[in-house]
């Protein structure tokens, strides 16, 4: 075991994937000399050379479509979008190309490339780097999403990335780069599914799901709800597309109420399909209507009011009251539930 | 035959119309640079022979029967394009997009190409399709909808055919940029219209193969139209002064003329394997048909401006070329029709015993590695299809 941190640990995953595979491809804007804004390609082109770690112009959709090439020549790439909000202009490749050329070819062509997304708030930036853009891409079909939470997944799940012969997009809390942990660079990427959600906390009265940079929130969260007698359940979802349904379910299943966080805007997020798709699966064993806690619908805001923004353990710990149905933020509110039970 | 030296020649020289300020009907002022926006162009539109400095070295080899098989080619898909155009307006394909008039762009630079070399191409490109091999069938099978491309990109070198305007040239460009890493001396070749000049990703294609000195071929074909657009929209200048900016060399030339054409692409192959970097060629030609079946041009372009262009048709001029040259006898002419009717009938068999994908195909590809959330919906809907058969025939519901 080395303790590093979640941003060292991505570094480590990265080297030891370019180590393993001749193949493998990093591009990006400033990964080269500079070692990537959030320095996560540090000192890969010093040790791969620049045909191996390449500085690209400052073109996002030329980046993924010059990705989308070097994968039909037989390559997987890896790129790093400089910040969350400045993939849009790679959109199109990305849902167009790199999404369904698989699908278009019958399967002739593969499109293992790996995109690498800094996202969320939470650091004081300005506009357009703090943004939550998952859902865009989990409605996409051929695209695999994940988003990592601590640096052992960190390090374990790029590799993995990599490894996939389907493309995905690979999720890092920003937040969360510099938060250290124990890292097994023993561990065999192989030996573990990048599909699989974890479990975080186990619990008996609420199922807690969550991904990426609320994951430690939520665990949190878990700690102050156990002081009130409440046992909850947080499960690190990891896997954003395809979603991991079963651990959900069967935490649900056996706790009958659950709460989905997360900093994404609310209306068509992961929490709708999540919950949706739960309440499908789970509708007889569910006590009270699954409860998203989210960002609000609305532009990311500036940096003094982002806190506002992005939920915090009380706000996730208000959400696990309501589906308790103890007092809550929204207690007395005409057609809201409460601890009475009142038309939902 | 016939050396290069035995073709005749005229002195003369001709201006080949088709620069961006005619097509829209207007002049626009621009930066004046003689002699950059000249065509090169080898047969005229009278199939006549021109001597040519440079380039004729380029197709010194081409002799009467090396003509003979270009007019052939374009003889062909002109066939096939015909071909499939009927089988749209007999119902058995929901679209088609004609190539009437691009024979001469599309056969001269796909017969340069080597085997090895790949192609990333719009979709009208089924005459460098033809020339890299493909299955007859197989440029149909998008159209009748029964898979969503023809051929396995790996089998004749070509990446099926790309519906986003433009975003090709990225693909071709990260090619080429791996034929780079991998010390090979393959080409990619991006093929594209003239609207798709106006795109970012074609610009931004020039810039990353500029800066990495990709061995990459930029064949614009400038059809003069962009659906009802007019390429005057597009570009103010001929659109081969563009990629001087970016750094990369450009050609245009007469794209009606197959022989100028088969001699530019080689050129421009040359210099990529040589280590010589991106080239840009603008083949200035014409669109004789609709963008697609589904079009209609007598509302947005002018009968005078067909007649012209027809004038300059790529298939009479060679054919006169040949007749001057005493190669164009009535075995000859008769085999190329034996030929285009054999590959018509082919084309056609080929298209009506297509079999029919089956309802499990939908779900087919989407993945290379299982994805729990399909093989769900999957299993619910082969679910759903297996109730019809165990249902009663007639009655409830």
């Amino acid at each position: 075991m080395t303790t590093m941190t979640f941003g060292r640990a991505i570094t480590a995953g990265l080297r030891r994937a370019m180590d393993d595979d001749p193949r493998v491809i990093l591009m990006g804007e400033d990964i080269g000399k500079l070692g990537g804004v959030f320095r996560i390609t540090d000192g890969l082109q010093k040790d791969f050379g620049p045909h191996r770690v390449l500085d690209s112009p400052l073109a996002e959709a030329g980046i993924m479509g010059t990705a989308v090439g070097m994968a039909y020549r037989g390559y997987r790439p890896v790129v790093e979008i400089q910040f969350d909000g400045f993939i849009y202009p790679a959109f199109d490749q990305i849902v167009c190309q790199v999404a369904k050329l698989h699908y278009r070819t019958q399967g002739a062509v593969k499109m293992p490339i790996t995109i690498r997304v800094p996202f969320g708030g939470g650091i004081g930036s300005p506009e357009h780097h703090s943004e939550s853009p998952e859902a865009y891409f989990t409605h996409t079909s051929g695209l695999r999403v994940v988003s990592v939470s601590n640096p052992q997944d960190a390090y374990t799940m790029i590799q993995q990335a990599i490894a996939c012969d389907d493309p995905v997009l690979y999720f890092e809390p920003k937040r969360r780069y510099h938060v250290k942990g124990e890292v097994d660079e023993a561990a065999d990427p192989a030996s573990s599914d990048l599909g699989a959600a974890r479990v975080v906390t186990a619990g008996s009265d609420v199922t807690l799901v969550t991904y990426g940079p609320l994951v430690s929130t939520a665990r949190d969260a878990a700690i102050a709800a156990s002081d009130d007698g409440i046992s909850i359940e947080v499960i690190d979802l990891r896997s954003l597309a395809p979603i991991d349904f079963a651990t959900v379910e069967a935490s649900v299943r056996k706790t009958g109420r659950l709460v989905i966080t997360h900093e994404a805007a609310q209306s068509g997020g992961l929490g709708a399909e999540i919950a949706a798709s739960i309440t499908e699966r789970c509708f007889d064993y569910l006590e009270h209507a699954p409860v998203r806690v989210t960002g609000f619908d609305i532009p990311y805001p500036y940096s003094k009011l982002e806190f506002h923004h992005l939920p915090d353990l009380d706000r996730i710990l208000d959400g696990v009251d309501r589906v308790m149905r103890r007092p809550n933020s929204l207690s007395g509110l005409d057609g809201a539930p409460t601890s009475e039970g009142a038309a939902l | 035959m016939t050396q290069e030296g035995s073709l005749p020649r005229s002195g003369r020289t001709e201006a080949v119309g088709g620069t961006a300020e005619q097509a829209s009907g207007t002049v626009h002022p621009g930066p004046s640079r003689p002699g950059a926006d000249e065509l090169v162009q080898l047969i005229d539109h009278h199939g006549v022979r021109h001597p040519h400095g440079h380039y004729d070295g380029l197709v010194a080899d081409v002799d009467g029967p090396a003509l003979q098989k270009l007019y052939e080619d374009m003889v062909v898909v002109r066939r096939i394009d015909a071909e499939a155009t009927a089988l749209q307006r007999q119902g058995e394909l929901a679209l088609w997009p004609p190539l009437l008039g691009q024979e001469a762009a599309q056969i001269g630079s796909g017969r340069a190409l080597r085997s090895d070399d790949f192609v990333f191409s719009s979709y009208r490109e089924n005459a460098v399709a033809y020339c890299r091999g493909v299955d007859l069938a197989d440029i149909l099978r998008v159209w009748r909808g029964n898979a969503s491309s023809g051929w396995d990109p790996y089998t004749i070198n070509m990446a099926t055919p790309q519906v986003i305007i433009g975003a090709q040239t990225l693909h071709a460009t990260g090619y080429a940029m791996g034929i780079i890493n991998d010390g090979a001396d393959a080409v990619a070749v991006a093929y594209f219209g003239d609207g798709a000049t106006s795109q970012g990703d074609v610009n931004e294609a020039m810039v990353f193969a500029a800066s990495y000195q990709a061995p990459v071929v930029f064949f614009c074909q400038n059809n003069h139209w962009a659906i009802s657009e007019p390429v005057g929209l597009q570009a103010h200048v001929p659109i081969a002064r563009r990629a001087p900016g970016f750094g990369i060399p450009s050609v245009r030339v007469d794209g009606n003329d197959v022989l100028a054409c088969l001699a530019v692409t080689r050129e421009a192959l040359a210099r990529a394997r040589s280590g010589g970097g991106p080239t840009f060629i603008e083949a200035v030609t014409y669109r004789m048909g609709p963008h697609t079946t589904a079009d209609d041009p007598t509302r947005y372009r002018d009968a005078n401006e067909l007649e012209d262009w027809a004038a300059r048709d790529p298939l009479a001029r060679l054919a006169t070329l040949l007749d001057s040259l005493g190669l164009l006898e009535a075995d000859y002419t008769d085999s190329v029709k034996a030929k285009a009717d054999a590959v018509a009938a082919e084309l056609r068999q080929g298209c009506l015993s297509m079999p029919e994908p089956a309802p499990s195909d939908v779900f087919k590809h989407v993945y290379s590695t299982p994805n729990s959330w399909l093989d769900r919906q999957q299993d619910h809907y082969e679910r759903y299809l297996a109730s019809f058969s165990q249902a009663p025939q007639e009655g409830s519901r």
